[in-house]
């Protein structure tokens, strides 16, 4: 394994058709091991960012970026036979709603046999035993049997685990998440969670983490990227930001939070429909 | 607050035959007081929106009674169901599916109006009166739902829920599709309207840090019972149920400690 950043990404602007930017000049690093997340609302351009990242953007987004480097290689050039041989293989993508990611009429083994046959990298048995290592990387009870489920016989969180061990099938240095427990309940949540977390320190992939929630976040993430309108407004180790947020977005948002400090019923802060964060100083911490 | 509004005895919802018999709600009491927000916390499949049906009379319930300001509306029909209705409205999840993207925001809002058998002039103030209460323009009542925003879209289907001047409101999850700077605005709105008009609420959600700001007490469900009931501050922070604790202990802390 290569000791380069899993993703280096460096003056990413992105606008879809000739509309205004949507993204505008993104600098953001992870390094092998580490869990970094991208927190935003709605429209903040995160989830921009993070189909860039994989070369999944729509042909009606102009890309402009100095530099996007994922395991150390040049992608930004990359045609769309190129990208298809880093998709799954170096990188990762795991999405929101592991139904829409999965093949109903596929058992799970073979869907996550597949991402090795289309690149080659296992003959058949190979394959096969590769499938169930990964049902037990990605802790699913009862593997062996559970290879020849359907999707539509797993309860989520068992369909996000496939997701996850269809991603990792072909041990990625990175890996994407957008959203990957927002569907979830709380308490599958903490063990997707918990996953995520521990095949970091088993396989040592860099995780870029996509979430509008700032507990999820705050539980999960080594350092974060904050964005606000197409821009990083703040970034830094989790404790940092959320700790003592600088930004006055960062903190707004914290503030609009329903947490146990707040006086039940008061009013919680509201950030205002007007651009006035964009408007204000952005300190940009390139973390060392 | 000893007015009990709304009074839960006892309510069982079978669904299912034989082998596959189903209790999705097993013997659930719940009391409602006059005024006050109660908020029901639980995972998907405990039974909660189940029980939000039952309330809503748009499902009889296998056994058990539903009391409504003293008096049992079970098995309510025809007149007396729509005079009931007045009573007890409901706001839904996603305004994208409960608002109907060929209606402007005020024929939206006039519909259960209609239904009510209120018209003319009066029903124009009511229509007003509502985009008033939840802070919308008045300009918006012209507007369609897909020419709002997410947190307007749900302004809207509040403002629809309010303006037969319900005593009793069932809201579903009504800030999960939000985002959290919107689930605030949406929030606020809701307390601003119980403090004016009194109305209570049943606030059903999966997330606790957002049914303890809001409610007044806090009532968890699991597998069609509820497990435990008190207010949020004893919820929050001395859970008897093992169920609450596991509930507490999954929410996402905002940073390591």
């Amino acid at each position: 394994m290569s000791g380069a950043d899993s993703l280096t990404i460096d003056g990413l602007s992105i606008a879809y058709g000739d509309g205004p930017t949507a993204v505008s000049d993104i600098c953001l690093r992870v390094r092998r091991g580490e869990i970094v997340g991208v927190i935003g609302e709605s429209g903040s351009g995160k989830s921009s960012v993070a189909l860039a990242a994989l070369g999944l953007l729509p042909d009606s987004a102009r890309i402009d970026s100095q530099q996007m480097l994922i395991n150390g290689v040049e992608v930004s050039d990359f045609s769309e036979t190129q990208w298809a041989a880093v998709r799954g293989v170096e990188a990762s993508m795991v999405f929101q709603e592991p139904m829409s990611a999965l093949n109903p009429c596929m058992r799970i083994g073979a869907q996550i046999e597949e991402v090795l046959h289309i690149h080659g990298l296992a003959d058949k048995r190979t394959a096969k035993a590769r499938a169930l290592e990964m049902l037990r990387l990605v802790q699913m009870p009862d593997p062996e049997r559970r290879l020849r489920y359907y999707p539509h016989q797993l309860s989520g969180g068992q369909r996000q685990r496939v997701v996850i061990a269809i991603a990792m099938a072909a041990n990625p240095s990175l890996l994407v998440a957008d959203e990957p427990t927002t569907a979830l309940d709380v308490t599958v949540q903490a063990e997707i969670l918990d996953l995520i977390r521990s095949l970091r320190s088993e396989t040592n992939m860099g995780v870029l983490f996509i979430s509008h929630d700032l507990g999820v976040i705050g539980q999960l993430c080594d350092r974060v990227y904050v964005m606000y309108r197409g821009r990083v407004v703040e970034s830094g180790t989790t404790s940092e930001v959320l700790g003592s947020p600088r930004h006055p977005y960062t903190q707004a948002l914290l503030e609009s939070i329903p947490r146990p400090s707040v006086t039940v019923r008061a009013p919680l802060a509201v950030i205002p429909a007007d651009n006035r964060f964009a408007d204000s100083p952005i300190y940009l911490e390139e973390a060392s | 607050m000893s007015d009990v509004l709304l009074n839960v005895r006892g309510v069982t919802q079978q669904f299912g035959h034989g082998a596959r018999l189903f209790n999705a709600l097993n013997d659930v009491d719940l009391a409602v007081h006059r005024g006050e927000t109660v908020g029901l916390v639980g995972e998907s499949g405990c039974g909660k929106s189940t029980l939000a049906r039952a309330i809503l009379l748009m499902r009889k319930p296998t056994s058990g009674a539903i009391e409504f300001d003293g008096e049992d509306v079970t098995g309510l029909r025809g007149s007396a169901l729509r005079r009931h209705r007045r009573r007890v409205q409901m706001v839904f999840q996603d305004p994208n599916d409960s608002l109907d993207p060929r209606y402007s925001v005020g024929r939206s809002i006039a519909e259960p109006l209609a239904a009510a058998g209120i018209g003319g002039e009066e029903r124009r103030r009511r229509v007003r009166e509502a985009i008033d209460q939840v802070g919308l323009p008045q300009d918006s009542a012209t507007r369609y739902s897909h020419e709002l925003s997410g947190g307007q879209r749900q302004r809207v289907a509040i403002a629809r829920a309010m303006a037969v001047r319900p005593e009793f409101v069932v809201l579903d999850e009504p800030t999960s599709a939000l985002d959290v700077s919107v689930q605030a605005q949406v929030l606020n709105l809701l307390v601003d309207i119980q403090r004016d008009t009194g109305v209570t609420y049943l606030f059903i959600s999966h997330n606790l840090s957002v049914v303890h700001h809001l409610a007044h007490r806090v009532v968890v469900m699991q597998a069609g019972k509820v497990v435990e009931e008190g207010t949020g501050e004893q919820i929050m922070t001395a859970p008897e149920h093992p169920y609450t604790r596991t509930l507490i202990n999954s929410m996402p802390q905002l940073y390591r400690t």
